[in-house]
């Protein structure tokens, strides 16, 4: 176990930035996601084929190509930018195909009444949503978000391929390969610290579900 | 669909997969270049056994003249036929996978002059891709039989392994797009702005360290060519690698990179073989001695790595002693 | 009104990117003829390459959901007919292994198993990783597939004097088996792109996305090769999600039991 004591350091400052990784990825994905799901749900033609077309594109796209696109095919467009940033962009690109579908299906549980009822009273499509839908397919939305959410930070691990370095995969890389310790204490200790992100993010989420579900 | 209608259809898709892969992995064309054909001279040196080495183009097998003593790792090899090497798959001139999925460059070269000295036909010759950081474990867990993979001889990695060769002496040096004025050499890198890229577990990306400003200034990736593509993309300044590598990207880059400065390292290129095996370790340093007499070695040489543009004809370094 | 500046909007965007494109040279014939022109020398050698990683890709995930599925019910019965004490070591494994991204795990099945004298093609490494991660989760989905299936039918296969096991499997799996048919498709879509996942891993076999950076790197056209390797995942898992959907509307017009049945067990899953 010397391998995890000795490098204790490491491994807290791996988790550390594994965990910054996630919480930029999470802030930018609920936006972009939750905005492509207003796309899809708009009445403005073009924009709904946008975000259908996005959706089916990215859906069906491994996390590891769109990271390829980001880290060296953006770069070469001319977009420069830390590799950090990059790696994010991506997760952040992809994840939000998922954060819409879940938005989506939220708003859609919503009944049809209710948009109805708000046209009715003289909303038009930006305020009901606001107002009346929005809020109400937060409640349906937080399970499935939920997933979406723990599945987006497992794949922070990817990150550390791409020029991304110092989160707990590139760390648990450096330890078994150009150090050679043994693999075994290692691979705990980067289970541990994943586990350290999605089982508390787990019970939050549990929290929350529980909190918004009582006013229905 | 009913409940067996579709699991015939999931089990015959998988058994097609599988028919297709093994039909796909059988229909691989065998190596590109010719090897150059070795012809040995009998004596060899520590090893008991007389070794006669027959010309490539011969069939090898146990059948063969080529002898070595019992319990050696030449005998296995030679009676197994068969010879796992491991080398680089995305080097330019050293070890670089061409389209039909086998690797081509001086160290396959290098590969070929060592199982053709075994008696191995250069289609018998399986190659594994070993990327910087896993060319020791690769040895360690026996999943090869040697790595002759751009391997630079240290004292750490003596530790895990056994070397034999040199082969080849490299140095590092620094590779920087074509219109860079900054950097002339490796003392201009502790400008902290400057961002330089290596490859993980590289002996030139820790020998850059010393040189850089601050630890943030060093990405590193897992093969070259990324480091390349980010070179290109304007994601970072310099990389750093052992020169004849550096020269294959620049050759490949169109004029796009170019070298700077002189090569600030010296790289001695081993063949890393598991630890201990000095029987093996002096069999291979024969092999070299004799392939270098013979314009084996040159020819290898000249065919690959050697025609890339800047790059200067080797001459084979006096060998180390196995331990 | 908005309908045109979004597609005007859409537009200027594309333009802009197109022109960079070109500025970089990025449409020059030969970076982009081996891949899609019949005619060029090379399109075959590509094309041949491509569909020996789009064939080991298959492979990979095939053997994957085929392994996870034994696993996953096998975990299911277990769990189903134990007693919650003996259950418990199990839960705790199944969830340390969902908890772990599978990136890692399939990192540190290449990684450990040489060290423990367990040397296989590289392949296998890919498939051991991916249904370690996976059996879990299919064995959910076999789970909800079963629960899904009507009390009515076990209650009648036990008036009929059949044991618990008998019920389970000519009864329960079954049906379940049909009911989670989509489920399933879906979860081979995530398996399906969890494969690239090797060409990160270092020692990875020679799948559809590290095929790609093979042809990239002798063709020297990363962005041209990355598009079109996208391009076959898009068709592949598209096809793939095509399937799910339609088995999902056949399971739901088969009839009285499917509309309750589909509830849970067969919808469609969202996430990666």
């Amino acid at each position: 176990m010397e391998a995890v004591t000795d490098n204790l350091g490491l491994f807290v400052s791996g988790y550390w930035r594994s965990v910054t990784i996630c919480l930029y990825a999470l802030v930018g994905s609920l936006v972009w996601g939750t905005v492509l799901a207003v796309f899809r749900v708009a009445p403005v033609a073009p924009l709904r084929q946008f975000g259908a077309g996005y959706v089916l594109v990215v859906r069906n796209t491994p996390l590891t190509v769109m990271l390829f696109t980001t880290a060296f095919v953006l770069p070469q467009l001319g977009f420069n930018a830390p590799f950090f940033w990059l790696g994010v962009l991506g997760l952040i690109l992809y994840s939000s195909a998922f954060v819409c579908e879940a938005v989506r299906a939220g708003i859609n549980a919503v009944p049809t009444g209710q948009s109805e009822a708000a046209r009715a009273i003289g909303l038009d499509f930006g305020q009901s949503l606001r107002s009346v839908i929005l809020p109400q397919a937060l409640r349906t939305v937080v399970p499935p978000l939920g997933s979406v959410v723990i599945a987006m930070f497992k794949n922070s691990a990817v990150l550390g391929a791409f020029g991304v370095g110092g989160d707990l995969f590139s760390v648990s890389n450096r330890l078994t390969s150009a150090q050679g310790y043994a693999v075994a204490p290692v691979l705990i200790g980067v289970l541990v610290g994943y586990l350290a992100i999605t089982l508390p993010t787990g019970a939050l989420l549990s929290v929350l579900e529980r909190r918004v579900a009582i006013a229905r | 669909m009913t409940r067996t209608a579709s699991s015939r259809l999931v089990l015959s898709t998988v058994f097609l997969a599988t028919a297709l892969m093994a039909a796909a992995c059988g229909g691989d064309d065998a190596a590109t270049d010719t090897a150059s054909t070795v012809v040995a001279d009998a004596s060899a040196g520590a090893s008991d056994a007389a070794s006669e080495m027959t010309d490539e183009s011969s069939a090898p097998s146990e059948d063969g003249p080529v002898e070595f003593a019992e319990g050696t790792t030449m005998a296995e090899l030679a009676e197994a036929g068969t010879i796992r090497v491991g080398t680089k798959f995305d080097q330019p001139g050293f070890g670089l996978q061409n389209l039909e999925g086998v690797p081509e460059g001086f160290d396959v070269e290098i590969a070929k002059l060592i199982a053709a000295g075994l008696g191995i036909d250069e289609e018998n010759i399986t190659y594994t891709e070993t990327p910087s950081r896993i060319r020791e474990e690769v040895l360690e867990t026996d999943q090869v039989d040697v790595v002759v993979a751009t391997y630079t001889i240290n004292d750490e990695r003596k530790l895990r392994i056994t070397f034999a060769g040199p082969y080849y002496v490299a140095g590092q040096s620094l590779m920087v797009r074509a219109d860079e004025t900054r950097i002339s050499g490796p003392e201009d890198l502790s400008d902290t702005a400057i961002r330089v890229c290596s490859v993980d577990g590289s002996t030139p990306s820790e020998n850059i360290r010393q040189y850089l400003g601050a630890e943030t200034q060093l990405t590193l990736f897992d093969v070259y060519s990324k480091c390349a593509e980010a070179l290109a993309a304007n994601q970072v300044d310099v990389v750093t690698t052992d020169n004849v590598i550096l020269l294959g990207l620049v050759a490949q880059s169109e004029g796009a990179f170019t070298v700077v400065g002189e090569p600030f390292t010296e790289e001695p290129y081993g063949i890393g073989v598991p630890l201990g095996d000095v029987e093996f370790c002096e069999f291979i340093n024969d092999t070299l001695a004799a392939a270098a007499e013979d314009g084996s070695y040159a020819e290898a040489w000249a065919s690959t790595a050697g025609e890339i543009e800047g790059a200067t004809d080797p001459t084979l370094p006096a060998a180390e002693p196995c331990s | 009104m908005f309908s045109v500046v979004a597609l005007v909007g859409f537009v200027i965007l594309a333009a802009v990117v197109v022109r960079r494109l070109v500025d970089q040279g990025e449409f020059a014939a030969e970076l982009w003829s081996p891949l899609l022109w019949p005619g060029d020398d090379l399109f075959v050698v590509v094309w041949r390459r491509i569909l020996a990683g789009l064939t080991t890709t298959l492979t990979a995930a095939g053997l994957t959901i085929a392994f996870s599925l034994v696993l996953g019910t096998l975990v299911t019965i277990v769990r189903v007919l134990n007693g919650r004490v003996a259950r418990a070591p199990l839960v705790v494994l199944l969830e340390l292994l969902r908890g772990a991204p599978v990136v890692i795990l399939i990192f540190f099945t290449a990684r450990l198993l040489p060290t423990i004298g367990i040397n296989l093609p590289l392949l296998w490494y890919l498939v051991i990783g991916l249904t370690a991660y996976n059996f879990v989760v299919i064995g959910e989905i076999v789970r909800a597939g079963v629960s899904a299936v009507p009390r009515g039918q076990v209650e009648a296969a036990a008036a009929l004097g059949m044991t618990h096991t008998q019920v389970m499997t000519a009864i329960q799996l079954p049906q379940a088996f049909r009911i989670m048919l989509p489920a399933l498709i879906s979860q081979l879509v995530v398996i399906v792109k969890d494969t690239s996942l090797a060409a990160i891993v270092l020692t990875g076999p020679q799948e559809l996305l590290r095929t790609g950076r093979t042809i990239e790197q002798n063709l020297n056209n990363p962005l041209q090769t990355y598009l079109v390797i996208a391009l076959v995942y898009i068709v592949l898992n598209g096809l793939l999600s095509w399937v799910a959907v339609l088995t999902e509307r056949r399971v739901a017009t088969r009839g009285q039991r499917a509309g309750r049945a589909r509830r849970g067990a067969g919808r469609i899953q969202i996430v990666d």
